[in-house]
């Protein structure tokens, strides 16, 4: 059965899963920013330097 | 056939590698965090800490993953310092930011159970103190690295610090045996067997397996991101130089 009212702890266990959820979406939100902004100004570079192989 | 460590060493072949293995990882980790909630909020609650409880399945993983990661940033730091592989610094610049976090929650997760259950928020106890000094350990490494404009010496300075750091992790994990402390002892890793009861270990052993392939997905993402920015700074460094 699941049990949703952590009563009388209530004030400490949501705001642990709160602090746990916003870290995470943290975490994954900057990785897959920063990943895409290099990905696309590694594409870009390479446009403009054709000779580059790497 | 190549061992794994050896097909991984090429930037190419990582690349090929992790565009298929971040998703997937990340897709696993989701499915185990749902079944682990899941099991942990149909757990009972525990006779001496009531609902607290629940807060063991997020705090637990979440300090496991502090020094696990930190392990990894101390491998890869030190194969940077030895071979000088580029996968290698960029795998500990990468792990570093998420290190940093799950340690963060740790301490903010440990805090909110030790208010209901100790009485207090924080003790300056071993296993506290230890944390917090590996806290700092990843802070100071993220900020060696971005301090100095010569990249290759900030990258071999925080690698050797975080080669020191890894000096404080058997101390975190033995700090409860060696000094008398207000936090427990081991209950799962321990030789004799975990002394946790299974309707608590399942959850708490599903969220760890969580927790660890979604710093899978997530350090393939950002060592992915590290080789792109460093491909993208090295092909702007030909073209200003013509």
């Amino acid at each position: 059965m699941l049990d949703l009212d952590p009563a009388p702890y209530a004030a400490y266990v949501w705001p642990a899963y709160a602090a746990t959820a916003l870290v995470f979406v943290a975490m994954i939100g900057l990785s897959l920013a920063h990943a895409r902004r290099w990905r696309a100004r590694a594409g870009e570079v390479r446009k403009d330097a054709p000779r580059d192989t790497t | 056939m190549i061992p794994a460590p050896a097909f991984l060493s090429n930037p190419e072949r990582f690349m090929a590698f992790s565009r298929w293995a971040a998703p997937l990882f990340g897709v696993i980790a989701t499915g185990l965090a749902l079944a682990g909630l899941w099991l942990g909020f149909t757990a009972p609650e525990d006779y001496q800490q009531g609902d607290t409880v629940r807060i063991m399945f997020i705090h637990v993983p979440a300090a496991w993953m502090s020094l696990f990661v930190y392990l990894c940033l101390g491998g890869a730091s030190l194969l940077s310092l030895v071979f000088r592989h580029v996968l290698a610094d960029a795998a500990a610049q990468a792990a570093a930011p998420l290190g940093a976090a799950f340690t963060f929650l740790a301490l903010v997760t440990g805090a909110l159970w030790g208010r209901p259950m100790w009485g207090a928020w924080w003790v300056w106890d071993a296993r506290l103190t230890s944390v917090l000094v590996l806290f700092l350990f990843y802070l100071a490494y993220i900020a060696l690295r971005g301090a100095m404009d010569d990249e290759a010496k900030s990258a071999r300075a925080a690698a050797i610090l975080a080669l020191v750091g890894l000096v404080n992790l058997p101390i975190v994990h033995w700090s409860v045996n060696w000094w008398n402390t207000l936090h427990q002892g081991a209950s799962v890793f321990r030789a004799q067997g975990p002394t946790m009861a299974a309707v608590y270990l399942w959850p708490l052993l599903l969220m760890a397996l969580a927790y660890m392939g979604a710093f899978g997905a997530l350090w393939l993402v950002r060592i992915r991101a590290e080789l792109w920015r460093r491909r993208a700074e090295a092909a702007a460094m030909r073209a200003a130089r013509g």
